[in-house]
């Protein structure tokens, strides 16, 4: 059992409605300190809302989320701006920006929050960009970049303020064998060299074994797994089972529901 | 008709006018001025202004031309060709100028802004803002609403000159008119602060219009391609519309 301080983020019976749908209901999450972690689930799931009710973009309808002592979802404000210094996020396909340099995309954060002088600025982004492996290409556009490149100035933009919680929402989506490979040591390394709590949002489940510590799965609107990556490929839930092993038919249907395939057709009362 | 759909029709644009309403008092709310934020606005003022100055000069010489074209054609009839200087001056400082000009802006600058915005909030690039707790309004909107609040004033001037330019070149060089009595005439004709005051005013008022709709379009687009591309349209269409109500309000006030 986990100790509460070493408990990095907690989601208590959290619930989320959007548009009239429910996406999360009473969810508990904790998330261990220092560790990687990684969030799974189907699409659709409510992974990406997670990362959006820990970042205070999204306020819970009902429920409580924690970074450590602090409550994020009754922070406004500068409290809100505050604590998201503390926090790097890659997002999906890296959001860098266009009229920026991957040197000036970097050293953005640190312009903003600081007043480090440019000297020292230029050697930190150097620094980060260095541990992505893109030190060579600083003076580069995103457009100049590959999607893999992208992700790892992102990466480095991200944890440009040496953030104490990392987020990482579908790193490894369309990448080729090699750029998975990078990403996968980069988000150990980074984890390993800053201390970091890493979160992994991810239904990549053959990628989530080489790399979490600890993972978790949420489907049908509420965490229905949660340990080591052996722990959930051992389990007997119908579920688990299902999402571990990719089958594609299960407890989560194949089929959108819809109205009976005969009766779509119109196939009934014709006498067929 | 139902009554609930002409009831949206009715309703829909007041609650979208409402909304820009309230994303402009926010964007003024956080308003800061650093020399971060300066440098940004004249980087927007580059963007908005100086890369429009192509189309406003060519369009604006060619506005000078056919308008003395046809003001001479018709004055020459009534005896009254020394007056074309003056209709000529009194057009486009009052109404031409300051209207051409910002239906010109609307379509290179304008849907430009709302473009870039709308694509920066389709590709999560305001999402990453946020998340490094840099504020989108103070550092995307705020500047682009300023540069357009300084660039089509500018804009106005250079179109301005550049229609006047036109005007000599079709009466003088083309017609043989007399180059002083032109001059002389457009001088005495035309008021300082009534004429050329009054359209400069237009200018920042349009300038700043367009500026908003640009802004709040993109912002509010639809992150898709289709809502970006409709979001330019929109832009476009409401700049037009907005811009030419203002000037029937305004011109009504300062005769």
């Amino acid at each position: 059992m986990t100790e509460s301080s070493d408990i990095a983020i907690s989601l208590k019976r959290v619930t989320v409605r959007l548009g009239g749908r429910t996406i999360l209901e009473d969810l508990d999450l904790d998330i261990p300190a220092g560790q990687v972690t990684a969030v799974m689930g189907p699409s659709g799931a409510g992974k990406t809302t997670v990362l959006r009710l820990v970042t205070g973009q999204l306020k819970p309808d009902a429920g409580e989320v924690w970074i450590g002592d602090t409550r994020v979802d009754r922070l406004g404000g500068k409290a809100l701006g505050t604590l998201r210094r503390n926090i790097g996020v890659l997002l999906q396909n890296g959001a860098l920006f266009t009229d920026l340099t991957s040197f000036d995309n970097v050293a953005l954060p640190l312009r903003e929050h600081t007043r480090l002088s440019e000297p020292l600025i230029r050697r930190i982004v150097l620094m980060k960009l260095e541990m992505v492996g893109l030190r060579g290409a600083a003076q580069l556009y995103p457009s100049e970049l590959s999607g893999g490149m992208k992700r790892r100035v992102a990466t480095a933009r991200a944890m440009a303020l040496d953030p104490g919680i990392m987020f990482y929402d579908e790193p490894f989506a369309g990448l080729d064998p090699i750029s998975l490979g990078v990403s996968l040591r980069l988000i150990r390394d980074i984890n390993a060299a800053l201390g970091t709590t890493s979160v992994v949002i991810t239904h990549d489940v053959r990628e989530v074994a080489k790399l979490a510590d600890h993972a978790c799965i949420i489907a049908d609107r509420k965490l229905v797994a949660n340990g080591t990556p052996d722990e959930l490929a051992a389990s007997f839930d119908p579920l688990v089972r299902q999402f571990m092993q990719g089958e594609p038919d299960g407890p989560v249907p194949f089929h959108y529901p819809a109205r009976a395939l005969d009766e779509e057709l119109m196939l009934r009362g014709e006498g067929r | 008709m139902n009554n609930g759909a002409s009831h949206t029709v009715l309703t829909a644009p007041l609650r979208e006018l409402g909304r820009a309403g309230l994303f402009l008092l926010t964007a003024f709310s956080r308003m800061r001025f650093g020399p971060r934020q300066l440098a940004e606005i004249l980087r927007q003022v580059y963007f908005a202004g100086v890369r429009s100055l192509v189309i406003i000069v060519i369009c604006g010489f060619f506005v000078g031309l056919v308008l003395t074209l046809q003001t001479y054609d018709t004055l020459t009839r009534f005896g009254a060709a020394d007056a074309v200087s003056t209709v000529l001056a009194l057009s486009l400082f009052r109404e031409l100028g300051p209207v051409l000009a910002a239906l010109l802006f609307a379509g290179r600058a304008g849907t430009s802004i709302t473009a870039e915005i709308g694509l920066m909030r389709a590709t999560e690039q305001l999402d990453a803002l946020d998340l490094m707790a840099i504020d989108p309004m103070e550092r995307i909107v705020q500047p682009r609403l300023l540069a357009g609040l300084i660039a089509l004033p500018a804009l106005v001037l250079i179109f301005n000159l550049t229609a006047i330019v036109g005007g000599i070149f079709f009466a003088v060089f083309l017609m043989g008119s007399d180059p002083i009595s032109f001059w002389a005439n457009m001088q005495s004709s035309v008021e300082l602060m009534r004429d050329f005051g009054g359209g400069m005013f237009k200018s920042v008022c349009f300038g700043f219009v367009a500026a908003w709709l640009a802004v709040w379009f993109g912002w509010s687009a639809r992150p898709t391609s289709e809502g970006v591309a409709l979001a330019t349209t929109q832009t476009v269409i409401a700049t037009a519309i907005a811009v030419l109500v203002l000037d029937f309000i305004l011109s009504a006030f300062m005769l």
